[in-house]
Protein backbone atom coordinates (compact mmCIF):
# COMPACT_ATOMS: atom_id res chain seq x y z
CA UNK A 1 0.00 0.00 0.00
CA UNK A 2 0.95 3.22 -0.79
CA UNK A 3 -0.69 4.80 2.84
CA UNK A 4 0.73 8.14 3.78
CA UNK A 5 -1.43 10.22 5.59
CA UNK A 6 -0.81 13.46 3.25
CA UNK A 7 -0.60 17.09 4.61
CA UNK A 8 -0.52 18.51 1.06
CA UNK A 9 -2.50 15.48 -1.08
CA UNK A 10 -4.61 12.72 -0.49
CA UNK A 11 -2.52 9.77 -1.31
CA UNK A 12 -5.65 7.47 -0.36
CA UNK A 13 -8.03 8.75 -2.99
CA UNK A 14 -9.31 6.45 -5.85
CA UNK A 15 -7.20 8.91 -8.07
CA UNK A 16 -3.79 8.41 -6.37
CA UNK A 17 -4.07 4.72 -6.32
CA UNK A 18 -5.01 4.40 -10.35
CA UNK A 19 -1.74 6.78 -11.10
CA UNK A 20 0.50 4.69 -9.01
CA UNK A 21 -1.27 1.67 -10.15
CA UNK A 22 -0.33 2.70 -13.85
CA UNK A 23 3.42 3.26 -12.57
CA UNK A 24 3.14 -0.38 -10.78
CA UNK A 25 2.30 -1.69 -14.22
CA UNK A 26 5.23 -0.46 -15.97
CA UNK A 27 7.64 -1.90 -13.18
CA UNK A 28 10.57 -4.49 -14.79
CA UNK A 29 10.36 -2.57 -17.99
CA UNK A 30 11.94 -0.16 -20.57
CA UNK A 31 10.53 2.80 -21.43
CA UNK A 32 11.99 4.36 -24.72
CA UNK A 33 12.35 8.27 -25.92
CA UNK A 34 11.06 7.84 -29.69
CA UNK A 35 10.47 11.34 -31.88
CA UNK A 36 8.25 9.87 -34.66
CA UNK A 37 5.57 7.02 -35.30
CA UNK A 38 8.23 4.66 -36.81
CA UNK A 39 10.72 4.77 -33.53
CA UNK A 40 7.37 3.94 -31.68
CA UNK A 41 6.78 0.90 -33.66
CA UNK A 42 10.46 -0.56 -33.22
CA UNK A 43 10.48 0.56 -29.82
CA UNK A 44 7.13 -1.80 -28.93
CA UNK A 45 8.03 -4.44 -31.13
CA UNK A 46 11.44 -4.56 -29.21
CA UNK A 47 9.55 -5.23 -26.07
CA UNK A 48 9.20 -1.69 -24.77
CA UNK A 49 6.80 -1.21 -21.95
CA UNK A 50 5.85 2.63 -22.37
CA UNK A 51 7.24 4.98 -25.61
CA UNK A 52 8.31 8.44 -24.06
CA UNK A 53 7.26 11.10 -27.08
CA UNK A 54 9.16 13.94 -27.51
CA UNK A 55 10.49 16.42 -30.62
CA UNK A 56 14.39 15.50 -29.42
CA UNK A 57 16.28 13.19 -27.91
CA UNK A 58 18.22 14.97 -25.50
CA UNK A 59 21.39 14.65 -26.67
CA UNK A 60 20.46 16.77 -29.57
CA UNK A 61 19.06 18.96 -27.38
CA UNK A 62 21.85 19.36 -25.97
CA UNK A 63 23.98 19.85 -29.02
CA UNK A 64 21.67 22.25 -30.65
CA UNK A 65 20.86 24.24 -27.73
CA UNK A 66 17.98 27.07 -27.94
CA UNK A 67 14.92 26.30 -25.76
CA UNK A 68 13.81 22.87 -25.68
CA UNK A 69 9.63 22.80 -25.30
CA UNK A 70 6.73 20.07 -25.24
CA UNK A 71 6.55 18.11 -28.25
CA UNK A 72 3.93 19.24 -30.83
CA UNK A 73 0.69 17.07 -30.44
CA UNK A 74 0.63 16.17 -33.60
CA UNK A 75 3.43 14.14 -32.79
CA UNK A 76 2.33 12.78 -30.11
CA UNK A 77 -0.87 11.74 -31.37
CA UNK A 78 0.38 10.02 -34.48
CA UNK A 79 2.73 7.98 -31.73
CA UNK A 80 -0.52 7.29 -29.46
CA UNK A 81 -2.26 6.46 -32.99
CA UNK A 82 0.55 3.54 -33.60
CA UNK A 83 1.08 2.01 -30.60
CA UNK A 84 -0.35 -0.07 -27.90
CA UNK A 85 1.36 0.74 -24.53
CA UNK A 86 1.22 3.78 -22.85
CA UNK A 87 2.09 6.89 -24.55
CA UNK A 88 4.50 9.46 -21.96
CA UNK A 89 5.52 13.06 -22.87
CA UNK A 90 7.50 15.68 -21.38
CA UNK A 91 6.33 19.25 -20.35
CA UNK A 92 8.99 21.94 -18.99
CA UNK A 93 9.19 22.11 -14.98
CA UNK A 94 6.56 24.44 -13.84
CA UNK A 95 4.72 24.66 -17.28
CA UNK A 96 1.16 23.29 -16.02
CA UNK A 97 -0.48 24.76 -19.18
CA UNK A 98 1.73 22.78 -21.03
CA UNK A 99 0.54 19.62 -18.90
CA UNK A 100 -3.03 20.50 -19.42
CA UNK A 101 -2.21 20.15 -23.00
CA UNK A 102 -1.31 16.94 -22.67
CA UNK A 103 -4.14 15.65 -20.36
CA UNK A 104 -6.51 17.01 -23.01
CA UNK A 105 -4.91 15.43 -25.56
CA UNK A 106 -5.39 12.21 -22.99
CA UNK A 107 -1.35 10.78 -23.04
CA UNK A 108 -1.23 7.80 -20.11
CA UNK A 109 2.03 9.39 -18.44
CA UNK A 110 3.62 13.34 -18.05
CA UNK A 111 6.98 13.83 -17.37
CA UNK A 112 8.21 17.10 -15.75
CA UNK A 113 11.35 16.86 -17.26
CA UNK A 114 14.48 18.61 -16.81
CA UNK A 115 15.85 17.28 -20.24
CA UNK A 116 13.29 20.65 -21.41
CA UNK A 117 13.87 24.10 -20.88
CA UNK A 118 12.26 25.00 -17.42
CA UNK A 119 9.30 27.46 -17.33
CA UNK A 120 9.42 28.09 -13.63
CA UNK A 121 12.49 28.21 -11.76
CA UNK A 122 10.76 27.87 -8.23
CA UNK A 123 7.62 26.12 -8.82
CA UNK A 124 6.95 22.93 -9.81
CA UNK A 125 3.58 21.54 -11.52
CA UNK A 126 1.06 21.09 -8.26
CA UNK A 127 0.50 17.27 -9.87
CA UNK A 128 -2.66 16.86 -7.76
CA UNK A 129 -4.49 19.14 -9.86
CA UNK A 130 -3.98 16.66 -12.71
CA UNK A 131 -6.20 13.42 -13.34
CA UNK A 132 -3.18 12.14 -15.60
CA UNK A 133 -0.63 10.67 -13.05
CA UNK A 134 3.16 12.47 -13.64
CA UNK A 135 7.04 11.01 -13.47
CA UNK A 136 9.46 13.51 -12.30
CA UNK A 137 13.24 13.46 -11.95
CA UNK A 138 15.35 12.91 -8.33
CA UNK A 139 19.16 13.67 -7.46
CA UNK A 140 18.25 12.74 -3.83
CA UNK A 141 15.93 11.72 -1.32
CA UNK A 142 14.57 15.29 -0.47
CA UNK A 143 13.87 15.99 -3.69
CA UNK A 144 11.92 12.87 -4.57
CA UNK A 145 9.93 13.28 -1.66
CA UNK A 146 9.36 17.03 -2.40
CA UNK A 147 7.90 15.95 -6.17
CA UNK A 148 5.67 12.69 -4.53
CA UNK A 149 4.46 15.55 -2.38
CA UNK A 150 3.78 17.62 -5.44
CA UNK A 151 1.63 14.58 -6.30
CA UNK A 152 4.06 12.61 -8.42
CA UNK A 153 3.50 8.97 -8.58
CA UNK A 154 6.87 7.78 -10.23
CA UNK A 155 10.23 9.00 -9.33
CA UNK A 156 12.96 8.37 -11.66
CA UNK A 157 17.18 9.34 -11.17
CA UNK A 158 18.10 12.66 -13.10
CA UNK A 159 20.96 11.27 -14.12
CA UNK A 160 22.85 13.47 -16.87
CA UNK A 161 19.98 13.31 -19.70
CA UNK A 162 22.15 12.75 -23.19
CA UNK A 163 25.49 12.50 -22.37
CA UNK A 164 25.44 8.16 -22.60
CA UNK A 165 27.29 8.12 -19.35
CA UNK A 166 25.43 5.91 -16.53
CA UNK A 167 27.53 7.80 -14.05
CA UNK A 168 25.46 10.58 -12.58
CA UNK A 169 22.45 7.86 -13.04
CA UNK A 170 24.15 5.63 -10.41
CA UNK A 171 24.85 8.35 -8.47
CA UNK A 172 21.84 9.66 -7.82
CA UNK A 173 19.86 5.93 -7.14
CA UNK A 174 22.67 5.39 -4.59
CA UNK A 175 22.19 8.74 -2.89
CA UNK A 176 17.70 8.34 -2.55
CA UNK A 177 18.62 4.11 -1.31
CA UNK A 178 21.48 5.25 0.95
CA UNK A 179 19.72 8.23 2.39
CA UNK A 180 16.46 5.98 2.53
CA UNK A 181 18.27 3.42 4.59
CA UNK A 182 19.54 5.72 6.92
CA UNK A 183 16.25 7.10 7.80
CA UNK A 184 15.07 3.27 8.72
CA UNK A 185 17.65 3.41 11.22
CA UNK A 186 16.75 6.24 13.26
CA UNK A 187 14.51 7.42 16.48
CA UNK A 188 11.48 8.41 15.54
CA UNK A 189 11.87 12.29 17.06
CA UNK A 190 15.11 11.99 15.48
CA UNK A 191 12.51 12.42 11.94
CA UNK A 192 11.93 15.79 12.71
CA UNK A 193 15.17 17.48 11.89
CA UNK A 194 15.78 14.79 9.04
CA UNK A 195 12.31 16.48 7.33
CA UNK A 196 14.10 19.94 7.91
CA UNK A 197 17.30 19.01 6.78
CA UNK A 198 16.05 17.20 3.53
CA UNK A 199 13.20 20.14 2.81
CA UNK A 200 10.87 16.82 2.76
CA UNK A 201 7.15 17.17 4.14
CA UNK A 202 7.53 15.38 7.61
CA UNK A 203 4.68 12.37 6.69
CA UNK A 204 6.85 11.31 4.02
CA UNK A 205 10.08 11.50 6.08
CA UNK A 206 8.01 9.41 8.36
CA UNK A 207 6.72 6.97 5.97
CA UNK A 208 10.45 5.83 4.35
CA UNK A 209 11.67 5.37 7.63
CA UNK A 210 8.95 3.09 8.38
CA UNK A 211 9.15 1.27 5.06
CA UNK A 212 12.55 1.72 4.15
CA UNK A 213 11.16 2.85 0.20
CA UNK A 214 9.43 5.68 -1.26
CA UNK A 215 5.62 5.35 -1.48
CA UNK A 216 5.76 5.26 -5.41
CA UNK A 217 7.32 2.82 -8.37
CA UNK A 218 11.65 4.29 -8.25
CA UNK A 219 13.28 4.10 -11.74
CA UNK A 220 16.22 5.06 -13.34
CA UNK A 221 17.40 7.51 -16.20
CA UNK A 222 20.14 9.70 -17.66
CA UNK A 223 23.09 8.19 -19.30
CA UNK A 224 22.00 4.46 -19.87
CA UNK A 225 23.41 3.27 -22.70
CA UNK A 226 24.14 -0.41 -22.91
CA UNK A 227 22.52 -3.49 -21.14
CA UNK A 228 24.74 -3.67 -18.79
CA UNK A 229 24.25 -0.16 -17.95
CA UNK A 230 20.33 -1.12 -17.39
CA UNK A 231 21.45 -4.26 -15.36
CA UNK A 232 23.81 -2.21 -13.48
CA UNK A 233 20.97 0.43 -12.22
CA UNK A 234 18.37 -2.33 -11.72
CA UNK A 235 20.50 -3.80 -8.88
CA UNK A 236 20.80 -0.80 -7.29
CA UNK A 237 17.17 -0.14 -6.98
CA UNK A 238 15.57 0.80 -9.91
CA UNK A 239 12.55 -1.04 -10.39
CA UNK A 240 12.48 -0.30 -14.13
CA UNK A 241 14.55 1.79 -16.92
CA UNK A 242 14.04 4.69 -19.10
CA UNK A 243 16.26 4.99 -22.28
CA UNK A 244 16.60 8.03 -24.11
CA UNK A 245 19.31 8.73 -26.31
CA UNK A 246 21.18 5.35 -25.86
CA UNK A 247 18.44 3.45 -28.55
CA UNK A 248 18.15 6.04 -31.41
CA UNK A 249 21.75 7.50 -30.94
CA UNK A 250 22.83 3.63 -31.36
CA UNK A 251 24.57 2.15 -34.75
CA UNK A 252 21.34 -0.37 -34.70
CA UNK A 253 17.98 0.89 -32.45
CA UNK A 254 16.08 -2.34 -32.86
CA UNK A 255 18.54 -4.53 -32.23
CA UNK A 256 20.16 -2.81 -29.26
CA UNK A 257 16.41 -2.27 -27.90
CA UNK A 258 15.71 -5.85 -27.59
CA UNK A 259 18.93 -6.14 -25.81
CA UNK A 260 18.42 -3.49 -23.10
CA UNK A 261 14.38 -4.84 -22.21
CA UNK A 262 16.04 -8.50 -22.04
CA UNK A 263 18.57 -6.79 -19.89
CA UNK A 264 16.60 -5.12 -17.68
CA UNK A 265 13.98 -8.08 -17.09
CA UNK A 266 17.07 -10.56 -16.43
CA UNK A 267 19.21 -8.27 -14.99
CA UNK A 268 20.56 -11.27 -12.03
CA UNK A 269 21.60 -13.96 -14.52
CA UNK A 270 24.55 -12.64 -15.99
CA UNK A 271 24.55 -15.29 -18.75
CA UNK A 272 21.57 -13.53 -20.64
CA UNK A 273 22.89 -9.86 -20.11
CA UNK A 274 26.17 -11.31 -21.73
CA UNK A 275 24.31 -12.66 -24.47
CA UNK A 276 22.33 -9.23 -25.00
CA UNK A 277 25.26 -7.76 -24.66
CA UNK A 278 27.24 -9.89 -27.60
CA UNK A 279 25.15 -8.86 -30.69
CA UNK A 280 25.54 -5.48 -30.75
CA UNK A 281 27.03 -2.76 -32.59
CA UNK A 282 28.35 0.59 -31.27
CA UNK A 283 26.92 2.69 -28.39
CA UNK A 284 25.78 6.04 -28.31
CA UNK A 285 29.44 8.24 -27.37
CA UNK A 286 29.54 9.51 -24.16
CA UNK A 287 30.37 12.32 -23.03
CA UNK A 288 32.59 12.58 -19.62
CA UNK A 289 30.87 14.59 -16.95
CA UNK A 290 33.55 16.55 -15.95
CA UNK A 291 33.74 17.60 -19.60
CA UNK A 292 30.43 19.47 -19.37
CA UNK A 293 30.25 23.03 -17.94
CA UNK A 294 28.17 23.77 -15.40
CA UNK A 295 26.18 26.05 -16.91
CA UNK A 296 25.31 23.01 -19.61
CA UNK A 297 24.51 20.30 -17.00
CA UNK A 298 20.50 19.28 -17.21
CA UNK A 299 20.09 17.79 -13.56
CA UNK A 300 20.26 20.66 -11.77
CA UNK A 301 17.16 21.90 -13.17
CA UNK A 302 14.80 21.89 -10.91
CA UNK A 303 15.11 21.73 -7.51
CA UNK B 1 -5.30 -33.47 4.31
CA UNK B 2 -4.29 -30.09 1.72
CA UNK B 3 -0.83 -30.12 0.17
CA UNK B 4 0.93 -26.57 0.38
CA UNK B 5 1.02 -24.96 -2.80
CA UNK B 6 4.23 -23.92 -4.56
CA UNK B 7 2.91 -20.62 -6.29
CA UNK B 8 4.69 -19.53 -9.60
CA UNK B 9 4.43 -15.67 -10.34
CA UNK B 10 5.31 -14.69 -13.77
CA UNK B 11 8.43 -12.34 -13.00
CA UNK B 12 9.09 -10.16 -16.76
CA UNK B 13 7.56 -6.97 -16.27
CA UNK B 14 4.91 -5.73 -14.78
CA UNK B 15 3.25 -5.59 -11.33
CA UNK B 16 4.54 -9.17 -9.84
CA UNK B 17 5.93 -7.63 -6.60
CA UNK B 18 1.79 -6.28 -5.73
CA UNK B 19 1.04 -9.91 -6.41
CA UNK B 20 3.87 -11.12 -3.93
CA UNK B 21 3.16 -9.13 -1.54
CA UNK B 22 -0.71 -10.38 -1.26
CA UNK B 23 0.52 -13.90 -0.99
CA UNK B 24 3.11 -12.73 1.65
CA UNK B 25 -0.19 -11.54 3.49
CA UNK B 26 -1.75 -14.90 3.68
CA UNK B 27 1.80 -16.26 4.40
CA UNK B 28 2.75 -17.32 1.15
CA UNK B 29 6.21 -17.05 -0.37
CA UNK B 30 6.13 -17.40 -3.67
CA UNK B 31 8.84 -18.04 -6.42
CA UNK B 32 9.54 -15.92 -9.33
CA UNK B 33 9.22 -17.58 -12.64
CA UNK B 34 11.47 -16.16 -15.52
CA UNK B 35 12.39 -18.93 -17.04
CA UNK B 36 10.30 -22.81 -18.37
CA UNK B 37 13.02 -24.16 -15.78
CA UNK B 38 11.52 -21.96 -12.83
CA UNK B 39 8.03 -23.85 -13.26
CA UNK B 40 9.32 -27.00 -12.44
CA UNK B 41 7.31 -28.01 -9.39
CA UNK B 42 5.20 -24.95 -9.45
CA UNK B 43 1.16 -25.90 -9.23
CA UNK B 44 -0.11 -23.04 -9.34
CA UNK B 45 1.06 -19.71 -11.69
CA UNK B 46 -0.08 -16.30 -11.37
CA UNK B 47 0.33 -13.61 -14.68
CA UNK B 48 0.25 -10.25 -13.47
CA UNK B 49 -0.81 -6.80 -14.97
CA UNK B 50 1.69 -4.80 -16.68
CA UNK B 51 2.43 -4.77 -20.55
CA UNK B 52 0.86 -7.44 -22.42
CA UNK B 53 2.94 -6.89 -25.73
CA UNK B 54 5.95 -6.82 -23.82
CA UNK B 55 5.27 -9.53 -21.68
CA UNK B 56 4.12 -11.45 -24.44
CA UNK B 57 7.58 -11.02 -26.61
CA UNK B 58 9.25 -12.65 -22.94
CA UNK B 59 6.91 -15.46 -23.13
CA UNK B 60 7.85 -16.42 -26.72
CA UNK B 61 11.40 -16.03 -26.80
CA UNK B 62 12.19 -17.89 -22.96
CA UNK B 63 10.15 -20.76 -24.84
CA UNK B 64 7.47 -20.10 -21.77
CA UNK B 65 4.27 -19.98 -24.12
CA UNK B 66 4.86 -23.67 -24.84
CA UNK B 67 6.05 -24.20 -20.75
CA UNK B 68 2.27 -22.68 -19.88
CA UNK B 69 0.40 -24.47 -22.21
CA UNK B 70 2.13 -28.04 -21.31
CA UNK B 71 1.43 -26.55 -17.91
CA UNK B 72 -2.16 -26.02 -17.74
CA UNK B 73 -2.39 -29.30 -19.55
CA UNK B 74 -0.91 -31.00 -16.71
CA UNK B 75 -3.50 -29.41 -14.40
CA UNK B 76 -1.63 -26.41 -13.02
CA UNK B 77 -3.79 -23.53 -12.24
CA UNK B 78 -3.47 -19.95 -13.71
CA UNK B 79 -4.95 -16.93 -12.47
CA UNK B 80 -4.21 -13.78 -14.64
CA UNK B 81 -5.18 -10.22 -13.79
CA UNK B 82 -5.18 -7.30 -16.40
CA UNK B 83 -2.47 -8.24 -18.87
CA UNK B 84 -2.71 -11.69 -17.48
CA UNK B 85 -5.91 -11.89 -18.53
CA UNK B 86 -4.80 -11.15 -22.28
CA UNK B 87 -2.64 -13.71 -22.20
CA UNK B 88 -5.16 -16.34 -21.34
CA UNK B 89 -7.56 -15.09 -23.59
CA UNK B 90 -8.28 -17.07 -27.31
CA UNK B 91 -8.65 -14.01 -28.93
CA UNK B 92 -7.17 -10.83 -27.93
CA UNK B 93 -8.41 -7.61 -30.06
CA UNK B 94 -7.62 -3.61 -30.72
CA UNK B 95 -5.16 -4.88 -32.10
CA UNK B 96 -5.24 -8.33 -32.49
CA UNK B 97 -2.70 -10.13 -30.48
CA UNK B 98 -1.23 -13.79 -30.53
CA UNK B 99 -1.85 -15.14 -26.57
CA UNK B 100 -1.79 -18.50 -24.71
CA UNK B 101 -5.19 -19.20 -25.77
CA UNK B 102 -6.29 -21.31 -22.88
CA UNK B 103 -9.61 -19.45 -21.75
CA UNK B 104 -12.21 -19.13 -24.21
CA UNK B 105 -12.70 -15.70 -23.95
CA UNK B 106 -12.39 -12.92 -26.58
CA UNK B 107 -11.10 -9.72 -24.79
CA UNK B 108 -11.00 -6.32 -26.18
CA UNK B 109 -7.75 -4.37 -24.66
CA UNK B 110 -7.64 -0.55 -23.36
CA UNK B 111 -11.06 -1.27 -24.19
CA UNK B 112 -12.70 1.39 -21.60
CA UNK B 113 -10.22 4.05 -23.03
CA UNK B 114 -6.19 5.64 -22.66
CA UNK B 115 -5.36 6.25 -18.55
CA UNK B 116 -7.46 8.63 -17.93
CA UNK B 117 -10.54 6.50 -17.76
CA UNK B 118 -8.60 4.17 -15.18
CA UNK B 119 -10.76 3.83 -11.80
CA UNK B 120 -11.65 2.11 -8.83
CA UNK B 121 -15.06 0.37 -8.27
CA UNK B 122 -16.89 -1.25 -5.71
CA UNK B 123 -18.93 -4.61 -6.89
CA UNK B 124 -20.55 -7.23 -5.07
CA UNK B 125 -19.46 -10.56 -5.79
CA UNK B 126 -20.33 -14.31 -4.91
CA UNK B 127 -17.15 -14.77 -2.97
CA UNK B 128 -17.84 -12.76 -0.40
CA UNK B 129 -20.38 -10.73 1.70
CA UNK B 130 -19.21 -7.33 1.36
CA UNK B 131 -18.49 -5.38 -1.99
CA UNK B 132 -14.86 -5.83 -3.78
CA UNK B 133 -12.79 -2.76 -4.87
CA UNK B 134 -11.89 -3.68 -7.96
CA UNK B 135 -9.10 -1.23 -9.68
CA UNK B 136 -9.10 -0.95 -13.39
CA UNK B 137 -5.80 0.43 -14.81
CA UNK B 138 -6.06 0.42 -18.79
CA UNK B 139 -8.00 -2.65 -18.31
CA UNK B 140 -9.06 -4.76 -21.14
CA UNK B 141 -13.07 -6.14 -21.87
CA UNK B 142 -13.85 -9.38 -22.17
CA UNK B 143 -16.71 -9.02 -24.96
CA UNK B 144 -17.85 -12.78 -25.11
CA UNK B 145 -17.39 -15.78 -22.62
CA UNK B 146 -17.78 -19.31 -23.90
CA UNK B 147 -20.16 -22.00 -22.75
CA UNK B 148 -17.64 -23.45 -20.29
CA UNK B 149 -16.55 -19.98 -18.59
CA UNK B 150 -18.52 -19.09 -15.74
CA UNK B 151 -19.35 -15.51 -15.08
CA UNK B 152 -18.04 -14.56 -11.28
CA UNK B 153 -18.41 -11.08 -10.80
CA UNK B 154 -19.37 -8.41 -13.37
CA UNK B 155 -19.14 -4.27 -13.39
CA UNK B 156 -20.81 -2.15 -15.67
CA UNK B 157 -22.90 -4.95 -17.24
CA UNK B 158 -19.46 -6.81 -18.24
CA UNK B 159 -18.17 -9.79 -17.19
CA UNK B 160 -14.82 -8.69 -15.05
CA UNK B 161 -13.61 -11.86 -12.49
CA UNK B 162 -14.44 -15.24 -14.68
CA UNK B 163 -13.25 -19.37 -14.04
CA UNK B 164 -13.08 -21.85 -16.71
CA UNK B 165 -11.85 -24.91 -14.47
CA UNK B 166 -8.72 -24.00 -12.96
CA UNK B 167 -8.10 -20.84 -15.43
CA UNK B 168 -9.31 -17.91 -13.04
CA UNK B 169 -9.85 -14.33 -14.65
CA UNK B 170 -9.59 -11.04 -13.82
CA UNK B 171 -9.81 -8.10 -15.94
CA UNK B 172 -9.17 -5.36 -12.89
CA UNK B 173 -6.50 -5.67 -9.97
CA UNK B 174 -6.94 -7.57 -6.97
CA UNK B 175 -3.43 -6.90 -6.20
CA UNK B 176 -3.21 -3.64 -6.00
CA UNK B 177 -5.76 -3.61 -2.77
CA UNK B 178 -5.29 -4.92 0.50
CA UNK B 179 -8.13 -7.15 -0.24
CA UNK B 180 -7.10 -10.97 -0.50
CA UNK B 181 -10.41 -12.47 -0.83
CA UNK B 182 -9.88 -13.37 -5.18
CA UNK B 183 -6.78 -14.34 -4.32
CA UNK B 184 -7.56 -16.38 -1.68
CA UNK B 185 -10.09 -18.16 -4.16
CA UNK B 186 -7.55 -18.89 -6.37
CA UNK B 187 -5.62 -20.55 -3.82
CA UNK B 188 -8.57 -22.81 -3.20
CA UNK B 189 -9.13 -23.96 -6.82
CA UNK B 190 -4.97 -24.26 -6.67
CA UNK B 191 -5.47 -26.22 -3.25
CA UNK B 192 -8.55 -28.93 -4.97
CA UNK B 193 -5.59 -29.64 -7.58
CA UNK B 194 -2.84 -30.39 -5.42
CA UNK B 195 -4.81 -32.75 -3.62
CA UNK B 196 -5.81 -34.45 -6.83
CA UNK B 197 -2.41 -34.46 -7.84
CA UNK B 198 -1.54 -35.74 -4.83
CA UNK B 199 -3.62 -38.75 -4.84
CA UNK B 200 -2.61 -38.92 -8.40
CA UNK B 201 -5.79 -38.60 -9.84
CA UNK B 202 -5.96 -40.01 -13.42
CA UNK B 203 -8.39 -37.49 -14.58
CA UNK B 204 -6.38 -34.55 -13.76
CA UNK B 205 -5.67 -34.41 -17.71
CA UNK B 206 -8.71 -33.73 -18.13
CA UNK B 207 -8.36 -30.73 -15.86
CA UNK B 208 -6.62 -28.70 -18.43
CA UNK B 209 -9.00 -29.36 -21.28
CA UNK B 210 -11.24 -27.23 -19.41
CA UNK B 211 -13.55 -29.34 -18.31
CA UNK B 212 -14.46 -28.23 -14.81
CA UNK B 213 -13.77 -30.58 -12.53
CA UNK B 214 -14.66 -29.22 -9.24
CA UNK B 215 -17.41 -27.22 -9.36
CA UNK B 216 -17.49 -23.43 -8.33
CA UNK B 217 -20.30 -24.97 -6.02
CA UNK B 218 -18.05 -26.91 -4.31
CA UNK B 219 -14.93 -24.32 -4.32
CA UNK B 220 -17.53 -21.87 -2.81
CA UNK B 221 -19.25 -24.41 0.04
CA UNK B 222 -15.33 -25.44 0.94
CA UNK B 223 -14.32 -21.68 1.23
CA UNK B 224 -17.65 -21.47 3.39
CA UNK B 225 -16.48 -24.31 5.42
CA UNK B 226 -12.99 -22.91 5.92
CA UNK B 227 -14.18 -19.26 6.63
CA UNK B 228 -16.67 -21.12 9.63
CA UNK B 229 -13.85 -23.15 10.99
Amino acid sequence: MTATQGSNGNYLNDAWRVKVGLAEMLKGGVIMDVTNAEQARIAEDAGACAVMALERVPSDIRKEGGVARMAAPKIIREIMDTVSIPVMAKVRIGHFAEAAVLEALEVDFIDESEVLTPADEENHVWKHDFKVPFVCGARNLGEALRRIAEGAAMIRTKGEAGSGNVVEAVRHMRTITGEMRRLTTLRGDELMHVAKELGAPLDLVREIARAGKLPVPNFSAGGIATPADAALVRHLGAESVFVGSGIFKSSDPEKRAKAIVKATTHYQDAKIVLEASEVLGEAMKGLDIRQIEEKDLLQTRGW
Amino acid sequence: MEKPVKIGILAVQGDFEAHAATLARLGIEPVFVRTPRDLDGVDAMILPGGESTTQWKFLVEEGLDKSLREFSARGGAIFGTCAGAILLAREVHHPDQASLGLADIALIRNAYGRQLASEVRSEMTPLSSEPLEMVFIRAPIIQRVGPDVEVLATSQGQPVLVRQGRILIATFHPELTSDTTVHEYFLRIAQTGAFAAAENDPLLKLAGSGKDLWSSEHTDDYIRRQRES
